[in-house]
């Protein structure tokens, strides 16, 4: 029988912890999938996150780097700065990314650090038990916004993506999901775009991909996928943010 | 060797980095330590192998240093007192990932943002942790501008040795004065041994992870009692401290690093007085070498702490002399420097209770 689909060479053969409906299997899948096809997985280094990825190393079988959280990217930039022709990315959470990391990310791309951004935006903190994230949309409850975000107390979303397609060290930026085939297919053209980027030394490059977190939204996994369309996506609408490539 | 060069302590530290294979260097402004990132940015741009990059916060450089060291670089930040507080947090991980680094502190007054004058506040945060977690840091205090390039050798190979992060304690007057130097030829860094846990891309051999990450608590623990191991060799082989004038002294002063360099003009003040003073003065401030304190203080009859601070090395003395002679300390702390006459006068003072400031 003809083989269609099997595990790429670059995952790990190991199960995944990850909750059912979550969106991080299929995109550390769709990761694999590009360094298998871009053929780099002996030259790639990642970098995860503190936060529900934190364990990513267990399954990106490449060289890969702890950061405190947060700091990705500044992890990323000592590592890419040495070895500039090895292939770096982070992989990060909207907390990770959005919040604490946002000086390190910003700055990273305000120099145009040949680094891959993998950023995983489910509007809230999912390893710590469901808090309120930056990226949170107004009236969205959390446990740390009990009665939904209200923007002049808690806050607006943060749309970090729009501020680093700002930097002008920034070159390609897409923001995409991956709750139906369609927009699996388009987050993998996105990464593997995002890191040919790298690989050309063009600059920095970031995919976003918002990603369902049916256990910290109290949602069934389907329900979770159609709050990405109908609401998540209105506050962060699925585009090319910058592509200067 | 070099040719004897007159040169200031930061020029120095950049020159003996680079001289000890030091090929990454990530930091941020801070006074007064900038003329090590300006030395270190106009060398590597003369020099096609070398990464200079100024971040956008010490907590970012820090950062670039774990970065840079996992791929087995030989990485150096510096900075000054407040600045090494937000560095502390990649510190405490450099530790648990067990990733050499060298980190400079050239220390200025404080707690907050103090002032810019030298001062030694800083001993509990280098010496008892810093950062979160059971760690050790190697702490060097040098006090003259040749110990500076032989020490920040010494800083470079003990933290590839143990795999793990060094730091260098200075001060900014330590920073600023001219000596003259004699440096060590320069390390060829295409024979250095390769490190066989750097991350380079996994060709040809098994994918590698550094991490400190251990959610099964029996794991973490093996982690910790690991690094005590390691932390037990090194202080059976790296502690290190000058004894002058010690033989037949009836009071010895206890100072490091600038400090002490006041307290050695006061000994020989004292002793054309006929006052029987010597000199102690760790070179190693983690380890202490408490335990060669503790022989001396047998046979002495007082003990001088004095410190740019408000009394804190005096803790680790007197937790090793255990009560065998007295114990005093005197100190400024703020940046202010004292004079090798004050001194004098407070060694005069010594058992007709004329010391001033005691912890």
């Amino acid at each position: 029988m003809k083989k269609v689909f099997s595990r790429p060479k670059s995952l790990k053969d190991v199960p995944f912890h990850y909750c059912p409906g979550c969106g991080h299997s299929v995109i550390h899948r769709l990761v694999c999938e590009v360094i298998d096809e871009l053929g780099i997985q002996d030259k790639t280094i990642g970098v995860p996150p503190a936060g529900c990825a934190v364990l990513a190393y267990n399954y990106f079988d490449v060289d890969m780097c702890e950061a405190p959280h947060g700091r990705a990217a500044a992890v990323a930039t000592g590592i890419k700065r040495m070895l500039p022709d090895r292939v770096v990315f982070t992989y990060q959470g909207d907390g990770d990314i959005a919040a604490i990391g946002t000086a390190e990310t910003i700055h990273a791309a305000n120099r145009g650090e040949r680094v891959t951004c993998i950023f995983v935006n489910n509007a809230v903190y999912g390893m710590t038990g469901g808090q309120m994230a930056p990226t949170t949309i107004p009236g969205q409850v959390t446990t740390t916004s009990p009665g939904g975000r209200i923007p002049l107390r808690d806050g607006n979303p943060l749309d970090l993506s729009a501020m680093l397609a700002l930097a002008a060290g920034s070159v390609f930026i897409e923001r995409t999901t991956v709750i139906n085939p369609k927009g699996v297919n388009r987050t993998k053209k996105a990464i593997k775009k995002a890191f040919q980027t790298q690989i050309e030394d063009k600059g920095f490059s970031l995919v976003e991909v918002l990603s369902p977190c049916p256990t910290n939204w109290k949602m069934s996994p389907a329900e979770s996928v159609n709050w990405v369309e109908e609401t998540m996506s209105k506050i962060f609408p699925i585009q090319v943010i910058k592509d200067v490539a | 060797m070099s040719a004897k060069t007159l040169m200031r302590g930061t020029h120095v530290l950049g020159e003996a980095a680079i001289r000890s294979g030091c090929r990454a260097y990530f930091g941020y402004p801070i006074t007064p330590q900038n003329e090590l990132p300006e030395y270190m940015a106009s060398s590597f741009a003369k020099m096609d192998d070398a990464v200079f990059v100024q971040a956008e916060s010490e907590l970012a450089s820090i950062n670039m240093v774990i970065g840079a060291s996992a791929t087995g670089a030989r990485v150096m930040t510096s900075s000054s007192s407040p600045g090494i507080s937000l560095k502390q947090e990649g510190i405490s991980y450099l530790a648990a990932m067990e990733l050499p680094a060298v980190i400079v502190n050239m220390m200025r007054g404080g707690p907050g943002l103090g002032n810019i004058a030298p001062a030694q506040g800083d001993y509990f945060q280098a010496t008892k942790g810093g950062g979160h977690g059971d760690y050790r840091l190697i702490v060097l205090a040098p006090a003259y501008g040749q110990e500076i390039a032989d020490m920040t050798r010494q800083a470079f190979d003990l933290a590839d040795k143990y795999r793990t992060p060094v730091m260098i304690l200075g001060d900014g007057m330590m920073g600023q004065m001219m000596e003259p130097v004699v440096f060590p030829d320069p390390l060829d860094v295409s024979k250095f041994p390769v490190k066989d846990w750097a991350l380079t891309g996994a060709k040809g051999r098994p994918s590698r992870i550094i991490r400190s990450l251990w959610l099964d608590p029996p794991k973490e623990e093996e982690l910790n009692w690991r690094l005590v191991r390691k932390y037990e060799a090194i202080s059976q082989e790296i502690t290190d401290q000058e004894i002058y004038l010690c033989d037949d002294a009836e009071i010895v002063v206890v100072a490091y690093g600038t400090a002490a360099r006041i307290a050695k003009g006061a000994v020989h003040r004292v002793r054309s007085q006929g006052i029987k003073a010597g000199l102690f003065r760790p070179k190693t401030l983690w380890p202490f070498p408490g335990e060669v304190l503790a022989s001396m203080s047998k046979n002495l009859e007082h003990i001088v702490v004095f410190e740019m601070s408000t009394g804190q090395m005096v803790e680790d003395v007197r937790l090793y002399v255990e009560g065998r002679c007295p114990v005093s300390f005197y100190g400024r702390p703020g940046g202010v420097v004292s004079t090798p006459e004050e001194i004098a006068g407070v060694l005069s003072g010594v058992g007709s209770g004329l010391i001033k400031k005691s912890a």
